[in-house]
Parts: C-alpha cells; structure tokens; sequence
C-alpha cells in the first residue's frame, strides 16, 4: 500500500496524543501526576495539539476536505466514521478538563472528565487500528494484533512524552520512564510477534482466486501501459532487503535506544532531562518509520490483478 | 435508514443525434454521433454509439470507435494549409491560405502535365475515395497512381481474385450464420474489424470449432478452440499437407470441382512448346474436356457433359493433354506435402495436420447443411436447395505479407474449393460486387505510349495482367511506373508498390519525378520499410543541393511524422467534419446479403482553417482544367464541391458514385440517373444504403443464373457468363513460357529464373526470400494490430494511449530463457538492415522461432501532439527500422525489392532478426525531434465532460 | 448510506464470458465515452499526452496466460465492478457516499456526498474503484444507471454502454437475483462463477469460463472405400472415376 504522509503523520502524531491523553486523565484520576497547575495544562494542551496536528493532517489525505464533516454519519458500520466520532467526542471532556485546569478548577468533576477522556482516547485509537483491521483485502492489515498494536504504541510514545514533560518539568520522571519502559517493551514485543506472524504466512488468495480460473501462468498484457490509481495505491511495495533494514531500524530507534535510556532513567532517576528529549527523537523517528512500513509491507488482493501471485 | 440518494436517470444523451460513419478504421461502421451544446453553445461530441440498423456494425462499436471524441478533439490537428519554410524535417512551416495553398499547387502540377504527366506520383494510403482519387489521377494522365494496397494485403486479393473471382480482405466473409467450423490464418483484427467479432462471438456461442492459424495465441486466436502455432511463412506446407490429406483420403467434393473449377480442362503437355502449360482450346477457343459420356472431346465450359479429372489425352493436333486434377494430385499427394515432411519446417505435429484434415472433411460431408431454397444454375439447371459445406476460412496479412504469400493465398482457396465451400451455406461467402471473372476483366493503364502531355490515361491504372501482353513496360522493358509496377519485378502487382515510390524517387530509378503527391499515408514512419532510408531518400539532395524529390504536396489531418517532411500541406479535417463516398466502385460495405456503400457527412463543423481533402482534389482537378473537372466552357464542373461530384459524377452512363435512390424518382437502386437529392436520402437513412438480395441469389453466385442476370442489370458485373474457378491459373504459365524464351515479350535475364520458378500455375510453397539470402538470424520477427489502435493516429488519443503507450518484443519463454532475460529487460534486435533497442516480455502462447510486437506504436518525438519524454518516444519501437525495402544482395547483384515476385506485396513478414542482451535501457534509434512550431500545446489535464455536469450541492 | 440493505429486490449485474472475450477494448473505452459525460462526470485524465498518462477509468481488460488439465491459452479478462452482496465498499465507508441501492443492487457512489477518503477502494478486493484526484472523489462502475432506466433511450438501449458496444457479445447485462433470467440461466448452463469467492464479498457480476475445444471428428486414415492396389493416386483416380460415374 501506498504510504502517504498525511496518513503516517496523522496515526503517529494523533497516536501519541492521545497516549498522553490517556497517561495524563488516567494518572489524574488515580492522582498519581507529579504535574500540576499550568503544568498539566501545558501536558493536556500538548497532547490535544498534537491530536489536532494529526487530525487536521489525516484531513490533506481527503479529496474534499471542505465536506469532512460528512465522516461523522456512518458510525454504525464505518471504522472511520467511528474514529472521527470518537475523536471528537474525546473532545469533549478533554476540552472541558483542559478548561478545568486552565482555572485551576479541580475534584468531583474532573475526575469524570478525565476518566471519559482516557476512555475516548482508547476508543480513538482502537477504531483508529480497526480500520486497518477491518480490511480483509490486506492480510498484513487484517490481523487482530494491529489494533492492539495500535494502542501499544500510542501507550509508549504517550508514556515517553509524559516521561518528557515531567522530566522538563523538573518533576521526577522515573515513574514514567519505567511505564513508558514497559509500554515499549509491549509493543516492540506485540510488533516483534506481528512481523513474525505476517512473515510466516504467505497469503490466503491467489491469482488463481481472483480470475477464478486455476493455472494462472503471467499478466501477459496490463490493461493500461502507465501505473493507475490502483496500482500506485495499492501497488506499492518496499523491496524485502530493504524492509528488513527499515524494520531493524523501528527496532533500534523506536525501541532499542529510546528502552535503554529510559531504563537508564528508571534506574537512576538521572540525566532525565537530557536523556528523555532523545528517547523522544529516537521513538519518534522509529514510530515514522514503523507506520511508513506498516503501509509499504501490506499488500492489496486487488494486485492479484497486476501479477501479483499471492495476497 | 434514510432512502437512498435521488439520482437523475433520465438525462437526454444530448441535444441532437447525427447518422454518419465511423472512420476511427476502415471498417466503415455506422455511427451515431449524440451532440450537446457546450458551455459556448456549439454543439460538441457527447457520446459515439453504434448504429443498430447498418449493415456493418449491427449497433456495436468497436474501441477505437467509442474512443472518437478523443480523436476528433485531438490537440494534433492540423489547423491551417501550410508551406514550408524551413529544411525538410524541421518542421517550420508558415500557415498560408487556402488560395495561396492551391496556387503553390496548381504552379507545381499544371506544367509537368503539359511536358511529362509521369514527373507526378500521386499515391494514397488509408483512403477509401480511390475511385476520385484514381480517377483524378487518371485525368491528370500519370501512370503513377497507386493506394496503400500494394504494402497492404495485395496477396490476398489477387490470390483471390486470380482463382475464384473474390477475396479475403473484406470482400467476403465466412457465413457465420452457418458454418460450423472455422479456420482463421494470419488474422489479429483485419479491415473487418466489427463483422469478424461479431462473427467469432456467433460461432463461439453456437458451439461451431474455431482453428487458428498463427505463431501468437492473442486476441481471436486466444478464443480459437485450436490453435497451431505455426512458424511463420510456411502455412503453404500446412495447407499442402491438408490438402494431401484430403486427396489421400478421398474426400474431396468431386461434383463441385466438376461444376464450377477448371480440374478438368485438359493442360497441354509438350515440353519446350510456346503452349505447353497453357489451356488446350478448341476451335472457339473453349478449354477442352474429355467427356466420358460420349467419349470424346468437349467444352470445359458447357453444362451437359461428363468431364473426365484423369487420363492423358491425345489431342487431335497429336499432342497430349492432362486434366488440372491429375496435376494437381500429383503435386499434392507427391512426398513434398505429406504431413511428415512438413512438420519440423511449420512445426506443427503432423498427428494435428492429419486430425484437422479429418475433422474438415468430417464437417464438409457428413454435416452437411441443406437448405430449401430454389435456385437455377447459370446453365439453366433448377435446383432444388442448396447444400452447403460448412467449412469457412479466413486468411489475411499473416499470409500476405510474406513473399511466398500469393501463392500461400491460393493455396488456401484450392483448399476451400476441393471442400466445395465457396459460396454454399456455412461456406465463404462473397459480397457484392464479387465475384468477378477469374481475373478480373480489368488491365492495368499507363504503359508507355499511353502516356502523353494533357492527356487523360485511357483507362484505370490498376488492374489484372493476363500474361506479359499485359506489362506496363517500354520496348527494352523498363517500367513505365515509377513503383516499378506491372514490370517483370512484379508482374501481376495489382495495388501497385507505395512502399517503393520514395526510395525509387530518390534513387531516379527508374526515373526522377518533379511533384511527390501524398495522402494519408505516414511515409515517414511506420508505413515504410527502412525508415532510415525513406528519410535519407525525402530529405536527399544533389549537386546544386536541391532536393532530388523536388516538390512534395502531402494531405494528412494530424501532425504525424511524415508532416515536416513536406513542402506544402493541405490539412485535412477529421472524420466528423467532412463528406465521403464509400462506393462501389472502390471499397465498398456490401455484406453477403446486400449490396451497400456510405457516405459520411459533416455533423460538426471544423474550428480551423481546414477543408475536407476530396474537396481540395475537385478544386485543384478545375484549376488544373483536368477533363473530368471542368466543364466545355472551363468552368468548374463540380462548383458544389465534393457534395455535388458524388451526386452529379457519372463513371457510365446511369453508375455514379453512390448506388442508392438514384433517379429523378429516387427509386433507382445502382443504376439510374443523377438524383440532386441523394444525399439527404442517404442522411435519412442512417448514413448508408442497403439493397437486400433475393434469398435466391444468396449463393453459388459464381454460378447462379438469377443472381448473374441481376448483377449485369445492377452494373456491378460486367459478363453473364459464370466465374470458373481456375485451380490451374493460365496467366502464370504465360509468364512462366516468357520466362522460357517463348513470345515476343522477354523479361531480363536476371529475372527469368526468379519468374520461371514463382509463376507456377498450380500453387506451390517456397521459403520467404529473406531467409534464403541471410544467415545468422535464427528468429522471425513479426507484428499484430492492436484492436483498439489504428496504426499511427490512435496514438494521439487521450484514451487509447493509456492502453498502449509503449510496446514490447514478445518472446517464447524458452527465447527469454536462454537469453537470461525477464520482462522489460532491455535486448537488442538485429536483422541484416539494422538494429533496434527494446523490451521484452515473456509468454508461452507464440511459436518458439518467433518474436513479435504491437504495430506502429512507437513514434518519433515532436510529432502527434505528444511530449517528447512520452512512452511511444523513449520505450516505443518499430520493427520498421529492420525491414529492409530491398533484398539482401543475392545472385546477379540486382536487389529487388523485398516483395512477392507476383504481385510486389510488401513481405513485412519474411523478417528475420537475431536478439541479444543489452547493457542499458532506452529505445534506439532515436531520431532528431521534429520541430512543431505550428502546433498548440498539448493540455496537461483533461475532464471532458465535465462542462455538462450538473452543478454539485 | 453505508450499512447494506438486508435484501434487493433485485441483483442486476454483468455475466462476462471469458470464452468469447478478444480483449478489443471496447468495453473499456464506451465505458469511459458514456461516464466521462454522464452521472459519474467527468473522468478526468492527468498528462494526457505526456510521460505518465493516466486516468480514471470503470472497467479495464487484462490479458493472461493459463494452463491447467482442462485448459490452455490466453484469456481476456475484463474487470469493473462486480456489485457485490457483502460490498465491504460500502460498510467502510464514512460518509454514506458509498451505497448499494436497495431496489436494484446497484453499488454507487453519491459524488455530491463523497469526501475522497479512499478507504472504500482500500476495502475493494477487485480493484474496481478508481479515485479522481481532480474531483476529489472516488469513481466507480455505476452499472450504468443513467442508461438502464433512461427513459428517453429506446428500450433496446437500456443497457450498459460496454454491453451495448461488445463487438463479440461477450458481455450480459440482466438481474442475476431472477434464476429465469437469461443471465442467471446461462450463468447455470455454463458453470458461471464468482471471483475470489473466498473472500465473501458474494460477487454479483459472474464470469464465464473458457471452454475446453473438442474434436470434431474421428482421424480416418483412408475413406471407406473398397480397398485396391495402386499408389495413392491410382486410387484417387479410380475413386474419381467411380464417383463421377454414378
Ligand atoms: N512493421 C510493420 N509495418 C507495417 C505494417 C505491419 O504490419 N508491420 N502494415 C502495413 C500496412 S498493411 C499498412 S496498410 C500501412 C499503414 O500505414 P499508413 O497508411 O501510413 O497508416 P497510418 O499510420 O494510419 O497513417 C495514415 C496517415 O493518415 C493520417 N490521417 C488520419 N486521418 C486522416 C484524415 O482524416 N485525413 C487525412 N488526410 N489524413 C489522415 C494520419 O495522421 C497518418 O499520418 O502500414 C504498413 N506498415
Ligand atoms: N485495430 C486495427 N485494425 C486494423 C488496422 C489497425 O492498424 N488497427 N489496420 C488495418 C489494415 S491496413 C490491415 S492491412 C488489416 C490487417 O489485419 P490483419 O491481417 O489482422 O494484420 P496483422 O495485425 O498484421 O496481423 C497479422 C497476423 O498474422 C500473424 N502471422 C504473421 N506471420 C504469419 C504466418 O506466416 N502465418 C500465419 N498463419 N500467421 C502469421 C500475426 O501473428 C498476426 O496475428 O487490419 C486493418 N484493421
Ligand atoms: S471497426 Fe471501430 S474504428 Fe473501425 S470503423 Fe468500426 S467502429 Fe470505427
Ligand atoms: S467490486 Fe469492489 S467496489 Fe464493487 S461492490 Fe464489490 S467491493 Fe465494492
Ligand atoms: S472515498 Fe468517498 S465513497 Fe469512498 S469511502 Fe471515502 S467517502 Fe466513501
Ligand atoms: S456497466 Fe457502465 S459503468 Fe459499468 S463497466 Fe459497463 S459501461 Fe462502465
Ligand atoms: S468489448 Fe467484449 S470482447 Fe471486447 S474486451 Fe470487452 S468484453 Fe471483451
Ligand atoms: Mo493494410
């Protein structure tokens, strides 16, 4: 599948959003959050920004962004339509406990807010990875890890987020740095287990499936001699060499540095300021990376068509 | 939930809908055109249908067709007359008038025809108004007129028409009502492009067998129930062999070769004799028969006898005489044609030659068709039904375009003959105005003496040599056609050879003209063997640095490649614009069943400074006072332009261009006087005029009294008499006795051997020349048409290029194998005349000693609107490039040209070609871009249609 | 609206006979001829004469090769949309643009409604939607709604125009709900199918299979004729002569 960038940008930006979304309302609920004050509202407005960054970019992938409000009709079947309900019903009580925060406005109130907005951001995300998972034309997509795995890394890059925001705010960030540690340690786990499960199978469908007749020996003539819009959409494959370097790339930078030096951190409570930045950095240029890959390792059924053998 | 959307579904198609023909190819079919006011309020295309009621189509359209509106719209139109004003191939042009256009003209033609009609060469590719376009040559009085036949399929036709009076081509068709099984040779799509699919898809669903015949297994020979994936050039062993297979196994329709074939006139065997070979003839002149019913000699050509088919006879001269049949099966069944023998040279397992043998006679005799249906034979006998063989064939350029191929042809229809299936139910089937004599009673015009200043040619230039007598040469033998044709280099070439005439030019051999006078034909590029050449021959000059072809008027509507190669240009419109005839006096659409032609008429109106080119013709035919243009007073004799010569132009006496609503009355069909309102009549009939044959004459037309009588009274026969099918072609062994030193008409030296050996009066096979003369090229390379391209001008269609931008060289697995090749790998292909640079694709379904490719998708950059990086420019590529239009140098140093020795038919098939690994990627050769500063840009987006949509929310 | 209706009452559709199908095209340009000026307009074509052209288009002809025990050779294969049952097309999509009509099966797009969000061509498994990055939204196979009940068409020509311009007659256009229908019944005699039936979209458009060829006859090796001696021509000869003597 074509990886475009409004798309990775949006699922990655939007993901860690809402994974500080659910960090912040969740640890405020338990009251746990060592920030407070202005510094929560900085926290709940860098993650409502950053879910608004990602939104406002999935609405460039549109071809009529002026009719997206039309997207909130078909919750009843629709994943997307689902996501962008769930989306912005987190605003909702997201709004309002930023509101809250904003003067200072604490207790019996927010709690219900933060609990909706922790739950909204669950749901967001959930129906974010159901899309994918509802395609049953792309088995890299169609699998019940994706959603999980959705969630994992939007857990991960939120906890490393709040671990940056404490640590920025002078807060101790240990706390963090160990949930953020093991939300990572989760999904790099559950991305680990879902390369091995794509790898292993080889495709339910084949040519033979999709003209209907057995013995499909080669695409003697396309139908068109220049790429169309299937195909560059649904054609788009990272070469295998090149996706097992990319893919150890996610693992390294997305896993790998940012795990150690929130270990480091962890252990030693230390360097959190200066260590947590790159673990961001690091995290985020893995999670691009993974999300890139996510779309350039799935192959469409609808390619069957163009010489595919397999799907 | 809420109901679903209300949508509009009763929206008018458009404004107003027009009847005309579709000229996407030249198949003819009748179209509907809907038109819809445009946001300027001119009505612009809307939609292009079949029209249901015509005789050609029967509603569908083909792709080309429904892709019109991308053809008429074409940013690569031309736009305005043009003349030259930079080097050849440059492409600087200055637009000039109309009345300046035919000045330039008329300045350049008006005094040659007063020293030397010949300095003109006036020859015409795609068109189908040969009958103006020949007879304004034949006005002008220059021999050298020819249409695109000669390089097109001229093989087929006077294969045809030398042996039972018709053709292949479009001339007949299977009759796919009844056959039953179905033989298709060398076909991808053909001029019949809507009929043969129409045909396929009858036969297909009432189960009828379906062979194909030919190295690719596309298009219709992918629907085939059997294909034989046959070597190139060698379907003469294969058709032998069936052949040798029915004399083996006896089943052969001995009443009908009796009936209507030469098999058993009597051929004169006296070696050395200025007769042997030829006819023995009574007193009459009749060919003589043996009759067994009263044991003596008779007329092949009366009804009541009992001819004998074997048995040498004692003519009362003393000398003997065999029947055609005799020789025949001797020729047949002798060991050259056994299935054995042929199998490695055609690659077909004679186990297949054997079972397809069995099934056709299987199907001729025990399945026959029987119809009752009365009919009386041309001697008068009545006949209750018709009985048909349900055997048909079809066969075109994969057999004509190879040296061998006239003979090939032949061959074929002696096989359909001994099956009894010309004419019959489930045969083949001709259509009006076949079948002529065998051949045709038809000379070529133009031989030296007829060739005079201001002097109309006495008659057509085209037509059927009988023997040397016949040859357009001068005393010492040299041509008096610039094409060289109805020479001893191609006798019997009755299309005459297009492919020549540039190189020919160039070379002032045999002589140099002063006006090069082109239509629609891209001479520059794909329709020319040697494109190399054909360029360094348009653009040669001489010591003074004049150009050698002095003056070169081209006709073209689009900016193709052969545009910048012209002096001065006469831009035609398209094919919605403008007024045509398709007569049946050149091409007409006749089915089986009904004697039809067209017309086509404007239902847009051109935007540009263009005029149809028939118009132009009529026009400059008066300002030159050329005798059939002008009036006795000098005054234009057609002032209403094209319109009024198609209404008022009478080539006899009540035969005008146009059949239908003839008559002051419109009630005369063929025949019958002028009628001013003709053409509305033809408006109001969708565009064409059909006249529907009595059932009775539907068959055996060769020989069907009813159907004869009707033809002389409908003028499209000339003789009562019946076409005889010559199985043994006479006029072959004239030249064959020339050949030998018998007559007073003698070819060269050099080409006695080459005439001796190839005019064999009973068809033979022999290898394709090319092959002979060169070593080293283990392949054959070969092209098909694309059924949604036309040659050159699809390729300037928005949505037909998206289909095929760009070709590949099609190879056997094996091929790509050895080679270490995969699909789009680029490879070199070399033939003994060049190289060129191309991609390969891999497939299963061709013969393993062939490669082919799309024809004419490659294109030269700068011309047909396209961006210079367009895939037709940088991947597209032509075979041309490695068609030499000579031979290789064989014996006796004289090249000839790469033809037929018969007929001059182009051998764009006989091509062999060796393929190697290349090191990288781009198309090669590629020539110089050609300069377009005339043309508009092309537009980087379009949403046609979009001017018709209701606005949105 | 995106949730499919329960039932149609109709399933009108295309049965396309690979049997009888050349691969001519035509299909494919009438299709594009018809919509690029009707319910679906325009069709819009990017670099039209340049490098990459390209456009949208509702029905597209692929070639293959194929060998099996039954069958070998080449296949044109042509592909639009098949109107599916089960058209996940629809359920994913956000807007209701995307739906399949309750009265006739037919799977549409509402172009005044759709956003572009290209999920519905993700969840076609055919590849039969085709995005107009011009538009804005996406472009499908309308069955040619604008035709099949088009009131001022003559009744023969309430059809889809790639039916109407099937030079072969390859192509069938009916309601394949009605097992009487001359589609449903030769969809029954010639083992029609569906494409990728594993995936569960329950095509309706069905596809007809090549057929195997037969032989016509038995190979005889002489005609049943009295056996004599002579080379093979004598015998033709005699044969001849008796033939012609009866
Ligand atoms: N390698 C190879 N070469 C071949 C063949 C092959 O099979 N293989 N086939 C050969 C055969 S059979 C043929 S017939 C030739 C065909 O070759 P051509 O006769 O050259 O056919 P086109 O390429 O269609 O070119 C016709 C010209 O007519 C112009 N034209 C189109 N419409 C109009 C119009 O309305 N008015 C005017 N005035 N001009 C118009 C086009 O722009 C183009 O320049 O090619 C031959 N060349
Ligand atoms: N769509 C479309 N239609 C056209 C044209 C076009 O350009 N496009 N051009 C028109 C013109 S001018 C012409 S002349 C006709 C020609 O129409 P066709 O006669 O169909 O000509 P080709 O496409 O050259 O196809 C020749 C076929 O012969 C096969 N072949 C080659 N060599 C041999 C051989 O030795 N033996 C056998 N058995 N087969 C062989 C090739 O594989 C190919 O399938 O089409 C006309 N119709
Ligand atoms: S076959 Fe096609 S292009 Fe040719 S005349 Fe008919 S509709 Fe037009
Ligand atoms: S073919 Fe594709 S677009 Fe058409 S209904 Fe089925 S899933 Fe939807
Ligand atoms: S592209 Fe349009 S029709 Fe398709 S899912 Fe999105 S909104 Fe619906
Ligand atoms: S039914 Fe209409 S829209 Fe669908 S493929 Fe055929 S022509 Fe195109
Ligand atoms: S129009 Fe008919 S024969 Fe031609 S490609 Fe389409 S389905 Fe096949
Ligand atoms: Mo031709």
């Amino acid at each position: 599948m074509h990886p475009a960038y409004s798309v990775i940008l949006f699922t990655t930006a939007s993901g860690a959003g809402y994974g500080l979304l659910f960090w912040l309302s969740l640890a405020h609920v338990i009251g746990v959050l060592p920030l407070a004050g202005w510094q929560f509202l900085v926290a709940i407005c860098s993650a409502l920004a950053l879910i608004t960054l990602g939104l406002l970019s999935s609405t460039f992938h549109l071809g009529r962004p002026e009719r997206a409000w039309r997207a909130f009709s078909q919750w009843r079947s629709s994943w997307l339509s689902r996501e962008g309900v769930a989306a912005v019903a987190t605003y909702l009580p997201a709004g309002l406990l930023t509101l809250l925060s904003l003067f200072g406005v604490s207790g019996w109130l927010s709690l219900p807010l933060a609990l909706l907005s922790a739950l909204g951001a669950v749901a967001t995300v959930w129906c974010t990875g159901m899309i994918y998972t509802s395609l049953k034309t792309i088995r890299q997509w169609h699998h019940p890890l994706v959603p999980w795995i959705y969630l994992a890394l939007a857990a991960s890059s939120g906890a490393l987020l709040l671990c940056l925001l404490i640590a920025f705010a002078g807060g101790t960030a240990r706390g963090a740095a160990t949930l953020a540690l093991l939300a990572l340690i989760g999904a790099g786990g559950l991305k680990w287990l879902y390369w091995r499960r794509i790898d292993a199978e080889t495709g339910r469908f084949s040519a033979d499936m999709a003209i209907g007749i057995p013995g499909v020996q080669r695409q003697l003539d396309p139908p068109h001699t220049r790429p169309n819009y299937v195909m560059r959409e649904m054609g788009y494959q990272v070469a295998r060499k090149h996706a097992r370097d990319l893919r150890r790339m996610v693992l390294t930078w997305g896993f790998a540095v940012p795990g150690l030096l929130l270990a480091f951190v962890a252990v030693t409570g230390g360097l959190a300021p200066v260590l947590a930045p790159i673990a961001v950095m690091s995290a985020g240029a893995g999670l691009v990376v993974e999300r890139w890959l996510f779309f350039a390792e799935a192959e469409h059924v609808a390619m069957l068509y163009y010489g595919a053998e397999r799907a | 939930m809420p109901p679903d959307p209300q949508i509009a579904l009763s929206t008018p198609v458009g404004d107003s809908v027009k009847q005309t023909t579709c000229y996407m190819c030249a198949c003819r079919c009748g179209i509907d055109v809907h038109l819809k006011d445009g946001p300027d309020g001119k009505p612009r295309v809307r939609y292009i249908e079949g029209n249901r009621a015509h005789p050609v189509n029967k509603g569908v359209l083909c792709g080309k067709g429904s892709a019109g509106i991308m053809q008429h719209y074409s940013p690569a139109r031309l736009r305005a007359p043009m003349k030259r004003v930079g080097p050849r191939g440059s492409g600087q042009f200055e637009e000039i008038s109309w009345d300046e256009a035919l000045e330039i003209a008329t300045g350049w033609l008006a005094p040659i025809r007063k020293t030397d009609p010949k300095r003109l060469a006036f020859f015409t590719g795609r068109d189908q108004s040969q009958s103006l376009t020949g007879f304004w040559a034949m006005q002008y009085g220059t021999p050298n007129f020819a249409a695109h036949g000669g390089f097109c399929s001229v093989n087929m036709a006077a294969g045809g028409l030398y042996t039972f009076g018709g053709a292949f081509w479009e001339f007949g068709d299977p009759d796919w009502d009844y056959t039953k099984y179905f033989m298709l040779f060398g076909v991808a799509e053909d001029h019949a492009s809507n009929p043969i699919k129409i045909g396929i898809g009858k036969l297909k669903k009432r189960g009828a067998k379906v062979v194909s015949i030919n190295p690719v297994r596309t298009g219709y020979n992918a629907v085939a129930d059997e294909w034989v994936g046959i070597r190139p050039g060698t379907d003469g062993l294969f058709v032998g062999a069936l052949i040798h297979e029915l004399f083996r196994t006896r089943q052969i329709d001995l009443d009908y070769l009796v009936r209507y074939t030469n098999a058993p006139w009597l051929v004169i065997e006296a070696p050395g004799a200025a007769d042997d070979g030829l006819f023995a003839r009574d007193a009459d002149g009749n060919p003589m028969v043996w009759d067994k019913a009263t044991d003596a000699f008779g007329s092949g050509k009366a009804a009541d006898i009992q001819p004998s088919l074997s048995g040498t006879h004692t003519l009362p001269d003393g000398r003997s005489a065999r029947p055609v049949f005799e020789l025949m099966a001797e020729r047949y069944l002798g060991a050259d044609y056994t299935p054995e023998a042929v199998e490695e040279r055609t690659g077909v397992p004679a186990e297949q030659m054997r079972k397809i043998a069995a099934e056709l006679a299987h199907v001729a005799f025990r399945e026959e068709i029987v119809l009752d249906r009365p009919w009386t034979d041309w001697a008068g006998r009545k006949h209750d039904t018709m009985i048909g063989r349900p055997v048909s064939m079809h066969a075109m350029r994969g057999i004509s375009a190879h040296s061998n191929g006239f003979q090939t042809c032949r061959m074929i229809h002696i096989l359909q003959i001994l099956l009894g299936s010309i004419d019959c139910p489930g045969g083949f089937r001709y259509k009006p105005p076949y079948p002529k004599q065998t051949p045709p009673n038809l000379l070529p015009h133009g031989a030296p003496g007829q060739i005079q200043p201001e002097m109309p040619l006495g008659g057509p230039h085209l037509g059927f040599p009988h023997g040397p007598e016949h040859l357009l040469i001068d005393a010492d033998g040299t041509p008096s056609r610039l094409d060289k044709g109805f020479s001893w280099d191609a006798p019997i070439s009755a299309h005459g050879l297009m492919h020549m005439v540039i190189n020919n030019a160039a070379k002032k051999d045999p002589y140099s003209i002063d006006v090069l006078f082109m239509y629609m034909a891209n001479m520059a590029w794909n329709s020319s063997m040697n494109v190399g050449g054909t360029l360094e021959a348009l653009t040669a000059t001489d010591d003074t640095g004049a150009y050698v072809i002095p003056k070169i008027i081209y006709s073209d509507a689009y900016y193709s490649e052969t545009v910048p190669f012209a002096d001065l240009i006469l831009p035609d419109t398209t094919y919605l614009e403008r007024w045509d005839c398709i007569s049946l006096l050149d091409r007409p659409i006749s089915e089986p069943d009904m004697v039809a032609d067209a017309i086509r008429h404007p239902v847009v109106q051109p935007d540009r400074d263009v005029r149809g080119f028939q118009e132009v013709l009529i026009e400059l035919g008066a300002r030159l006072h050329l005798p059939g243009f002008i009036n006795a007073d000098g005054t234009p004799k057609f002032p209403g332009g094209y319109p009024d010569y198609i209404t008022n132009h009478q080539r006899k006496p009540g035969i005008g261009p146009l059949a239908g609503w003839r008559g002051e009355n419109a009630d005369k069909a063929c025949v019958g006087d002028p009628n001013p309102d003709q053409l509305d009549r033809y408006i109001e009939n969708g565009a064409y005029f059909g006249l529907k044959l009595d059932p009775g004459h539907a068959y055996f037309r060769h020989a069907n009294r009813g159907y004869l009588d009707w033809a002389i009274e409908k003028g499209i026969r000339l003789s009562p008499e019946p076409t005889i099918f010559q199985l043994y072609s006479e006029p072959m062994q004239k030249f064959r006795l020339a050949a030998q030193g018998h007559g007073d008409r003698q070819p060269p030296d050099r080409a006695r051997a080459r005439i001796e050996a190839h005019f064999d009066p009973l068809p033979f096979w022999y290898p394709p020349f090319e092959e002979q003369l060169v070593e080293g090229f283990p392949l054959h390379a070969i092209t098909q048409r694309p059924m949604h391209m036309y040659h050159s001008w699809g390729s300037q269609n928005a949505w037909l290029r998206q289909i095929t931008a760009a070709n590949r060289l099609y190879v056997h697995t094996s091929v790509g194998r050895d080679l270490g090749v995969q699909d789009d790998d680029w490879v070199w292909l070399s033939s003994h005349l060049g190289r060129v640079k191309c991609q390969v694709r891999l497939m299963e379904g061709v013969n393993r000693h062939t490669v082919w490719t799309w024809n004419a998708i490659g294109k030269r950059r700068g011309a047909w609107g396209l961006d210079g990086d367009a895939p037709e420019n940088t991947e597209g590529f032509l075979l041309n490039h490695l068609i030499s239009e000579l031979l290789p140098k064989g014996g006796g140093g004289y090249r000839y040209s790469n033809s037929d020795p018969l007929t001059g038919q182009a051998a764009w098939f006989d091509l062999r070609v060796k393929i190697e690994k290349a090191e990288s990627g781009g198309t090669e050769p590629l020539f110089e871009p050609l300069g377009h500063a005339s043309q508009p840009p092309s537009p980087d987006k379009l949403a046609y249609g979009a001017e018709w949509k209701e606005p949105a929310e | 609206m995106t949730t499919l209706p329960t039932r149609t009452d109709k399933k009108l559709g295309l049965v396309i006979d690979l049997d009888i199908c050349v691969g001519c095209h035509a299909c494919v340009t009438s299709c594009k001829e018809w919509n690029t000026g009707g319910y679906s307009a325009p069709l819009t074509d990017y670099d039209p004469y340049g490098a990459d052209p390209d456009g949208a288009w509702l029905n597209r002809v692929h070639t293959y090769e194929i060998a099996n025990d039954h069958f070998t050779g080449t296949v044109h294969f042509p592909r639009s949309c098949l109107h599916c049952e089960d058209a996940a097309c629809v359920t994913v999509c956000p807007t209701g643009a995307s739906y399949k009509r309750a009265e006739d099966g037919i799977v549409l797009v509402n172009p005044d409604t759709c956003i572009g969000c290209k999920l519905c061509s993700w969840a076609c498994p055919y590849g039969a939607r085709e995005y107009d990055h011009d538009q804005g939204v996406m472009k499908k196979c309308t069955l040619c709604v604008d035709r099949i009940y088009n009131e001022t068409l003559p009744e023969e020509d309430r059809t889809p125009a790639c039916v109407r311009a099937c030079p072969t007659g390859a192509r069938a256009f009916g309601d394949l709900g009605d097992p009487d229908s001359t589609v449903s019944q030769s969809v029954n005699d010639r083992g029609g199918f569906d494409l990728m039936a594993e995936m569960g979209y329950k095509p309706v458009n069905k596809y007809l299979p090549p057929r195997k060829g037969t032989d016509r006859a038995p190979v005889t090796n002489v005609a049943p004729a009295p056996e004599q001696t002579g080379s093979p021509i004598e015998k033709l000869f005699a044969w001849a002569d008796r033939a012609l003597s009866r």
